[in-house]
């Protein structure tokens, strides 16, 4: 009877998980568009941008994900600003990536020997061809280790937009218990297992990528 | 009975033999240098002794003690084992009075100011009391591995095993720790390993030459640099001396 | 609209205040608590046997494959159905305890495995047993290591343990919510509870920072400040 209802339930996690995997997809994008622009904006850009965009990483990595939602969701249509659930969970997910992200890429980019855009400035590129075709693609190599943390960091952060009521995995598995109250425990172990096996799969492929595109030679150590 | 007996040492890491068969013996206060060419088990027979690598075969006792046995307890024997390591390990976190007393304080459990006060007395014997609350970052190789040997000498030991002690230092800071090593001499006895040929003439009772993990051939001084019999040793002799010149000593 | 809402604040600071003392009580009870696990666990996968070992792994793996809402859920709403019923705040506590404790874990075995095998091999010389070794010479210089992690794990909990909200615990974030359900000023009251735990991880960074520095040693810990979600 419990193993039907379960069964029964199954489709309805099935979705929390596409949601859940949509989430995660928009806002590691979000992050990572952002966060490229700001890493290389702090370490090329004039002194007051570079000096903003330190302040803005500063206060989001300094605030809990579930306020920066609660502001997002709740507070930000006081001044017009009209979200759905989802879309206020991609922006505040995908924000404060952006800032940890940041962390990652200026590392990266600090871990760059300045021989190498002395390098590129003497073969006549100016500074933002420099910075595109020398500097951003070292970066990113780099910066694999650390960006596949943030991915399975930012994967299971999305379990907190059920605070903000997006219908996503964690959520789907209230529903069931509310249904069925004593499939509680089953329900929310089987949802660490499919977070799991998420964290493990990404972690694996990840960790594919990463040997694949190493630079014989050259890595940046990344405490995991 | 000896106060160190080693017999027959054989010691493999993975397929690679080290030591093919190792016996001496050590007598009380007796200085021994050991040398040879690089990669020929010094080093492993060393560790053998102390029993950071226990050998695969044989047997070794101090003071009638079978170190060897499986019953025997290797902390005991340890602290009457001093060790001088090629690149000093001072417990980086202590100063060099506190790298020198934590043998005495947690493995001979001596209260801690009489602890302390012995090891201020060995500091000043190797010249360091200046340096008594310095910590191992801010001492020289040289200082480092000054205070390396009083670490040993405060634990009273019967032996000193020094495992290429200036190895890793400067030239200009050999002369230091040789000077104290040979202050030693005839208060303690020293198994050292070392590639300093002068101080190896002048300060040992007798010399054990090493080849490819076997003794190849053991004598005083005299009879080793000036009448060896194994065409071996005549060889490595020949080309130390084609290399560092006879001055090359420790002073 | 100023003085309206300077009375607004202070009208709100006594729950305010009362929320922030079970978010510092939450912080401070799990990362006590998640530091001894960490230590346990860090010993056990550097020193213990297979076995040892592997149940340490997969401790640490599973709560690190899994994020910290579904842990409490299942502790807060799970267990129950099997007889073991915990209130929202021993639940948050039990929690965010054992989340901290593997990723404390993780770090303390990497700044122990970072301490120069010659520091062991010079203590056993000196007659040291291994638990001695690692008492008086590994671990004095592993957690001297460990503090710029152990700063951003601290971090790291302060801000996750608003988390503690979902489960009914009235901490800074829950209070939050309350008030500004109340007063329907979402965007003042979360941009008040945003300020308090920025100066809160500010605070906090400070102060770690000189406690570490009272208690660095020269050549030892210079380890590079690591990404709060580095761990």
């Amino acid at each position: 009877m419990a193993l039907e209802t379960l069964i029964e339930s199954l489709p309805s996690l099935f979705d929390g998980l596409v949601v859940t995997l949509l989430l995660t997809a928009f806002s590691i994008i979000l992050g990572t568009a952002l966060g490229v622009v700001l890493a290389t904006g702090r370490s090329y850009a004039s002194r007051p941008i570079a000096y903003l965009i330190l302040i803005y990483e500063k206060i989001l990595r300094g605030i809990p994900l579930l306020v920066l939602l609660f502001l997002i969701y709740f507070g930000l249509p006081q001044i017009g600003i009209n979200m759905d659930p989802f879309t206020a969970a991609v922006v505040g997910l995908g924000l404060r990536s952006s800032a940890y992200q940041a962390q990652i890429y200026r590392g990266a980019i600090n871990s760059i020997p300045e021989g190498q855009i002395h390098a590129a400035f003497s073969l006549g590129m100016n500074k933002l061809k420099a910075i595109r075709h020398v500097i951003i693609p070292q970066m990113l190599r780099l910066s694999i280790p650390g960006w596949s943390n943030e991915f399975t960091i930012l994967l299971k952060d999305t379990s907190l937009a059920f605070g903000i009521g997006v219908i996503e995995l964690m959520r789907q598995g209230r529903y069931i218990q509310v249904r069925d109250p004593d499939l509680i425990l089953i329900v929310f172990l089987l949802i660490a297992l499919i977070y799991f096996v998420m964290v493990f799969i990404a972690n694996k492929t990840l960790r594919y990528i990463e040997k694949k595109y190493q630079m014989a030679g050259y890595q940046m150590e990344v405490h995991r | 009975m000896s106060m160190l007996e080693v017999k027959d040492i054989y010691k493999s890491y993975g397929d690679v033999q080290i030591l093919k068969g190792v016996s001496f013996i050590m007598e009380k206060e007796e200085t021994k240098v050991i040398i040879g060419p690089s990669g020929t088990g010094k080093s492993t027979l060393l560790r053998c002794i102390n029993q950071l690598s226990p050998p695969d075969k044989g047997q070794i006792w101090l003071d009638g003690e079978e170190i060897t046995n499986r019953k025997t307890n290797i902390n005991k024997i340890r602290e009457k084992i001093g060790f001088v390591f090629q690149d000093f390990n001072l417990f980086n976190h202590l100063t060099a009075l506190r790298n020198v007393s934590i043998g005495l304080e947690k493995v001979k459990k001596i209260e801690k100011d009489a602890a302390r006060k012995r090891a201020m007395q060995e500091l000043t014997r190797v010249g360091l009391e200046a340096q008594v609350s310095q910590y191992p970052a801010q001492l020289s190789g040289g200082q480092k591995q000054r205070v390396g040997i009083a670490r040993a000498l405060a634990m009273d030991p019967d032996v000193i095993l020094f495992d290429e002690p200036t190895s890793a230092l400067d030239p200009e800071l050999i002369g230091d720790v040789l000077d104290v090593m040979k202050s030693l001499c005839g208060k303690v006895a020293m198994l050292i390993v070392t590639h300093e040929m002068g101080f190896a003439r002048n300060v040992a009772n007798e010399i054990i030459f090493m080849e490819g993990g076997v003794i190849v051939e053991q004598g005083s001084p005299k009879e080793m640099f000036t009448n060896a019999k194994m065409k071996r040793t005549q060889e490595f002799l020949g080309r130390i001396g084609a290399l560092y010149g006879e001055e090359e000593t420790g002073g | 609209m100023a003085t309206d809402f300077g009375q607004f604040f202070l009208h709100s600071l006594p729950n305010l205040m009362s929320g922030l003392g079970y978010t510092l009580f939450l912080t401070f009870i799990s990362i006590t608590a998640g530091f001894f696990l960490g230590i346990v666990l860090a010993l056990g996968r550097v020193y213990g046997n297979k076995i040892v070992n592997g149940f340490c792994v997969g401790y640490i793996e599973l709560i690190r494959g899994t994020p910290l809402l579904v842990q409490l859920f299942i502790i807060y709403f799970g267990l129950p159905s099997i007889g073991i019923i915990f209130s929202p705040i021993q639940a948050a506590l039990l929690g965010l305890s054992l989340n901290s404790g593997a990723y404390q874990a993780e770090y303390l075995r990497g700044s122990i495995q970072s301490v120069e095998s010659g520091q062991m091999n010079a203590a056993r010389s000196l007659g040291m047993n291994k638990f001695q070794s690692i008492q008086y010479v590994i671990l004095p210089q592993a957690l001297r290591i460990a503090i710029p992690a152990w700063s951003n794990e601290f971090i790291y909990l302060l801000q996750y343990s608003s988390i503690a909200y979902i489960i009914g615990v009235a901490e800074l974030t829950a209070e939050g919510k309350f008030i500004a359900a109340h007063t329907f000023r979402y965007l003042e009251v979360f941009a008040i509870i945003a300020i308090i735990y920025l100066v809160l991880t500010i605070v906090s960074t400070e102060i770690i920072d000189r406690i570490a520095k009272h208690l660095s040693i020269p050549g030892i810990g210079a380890a590079k400040r690591v990404s709060l979600r580095d761990i």
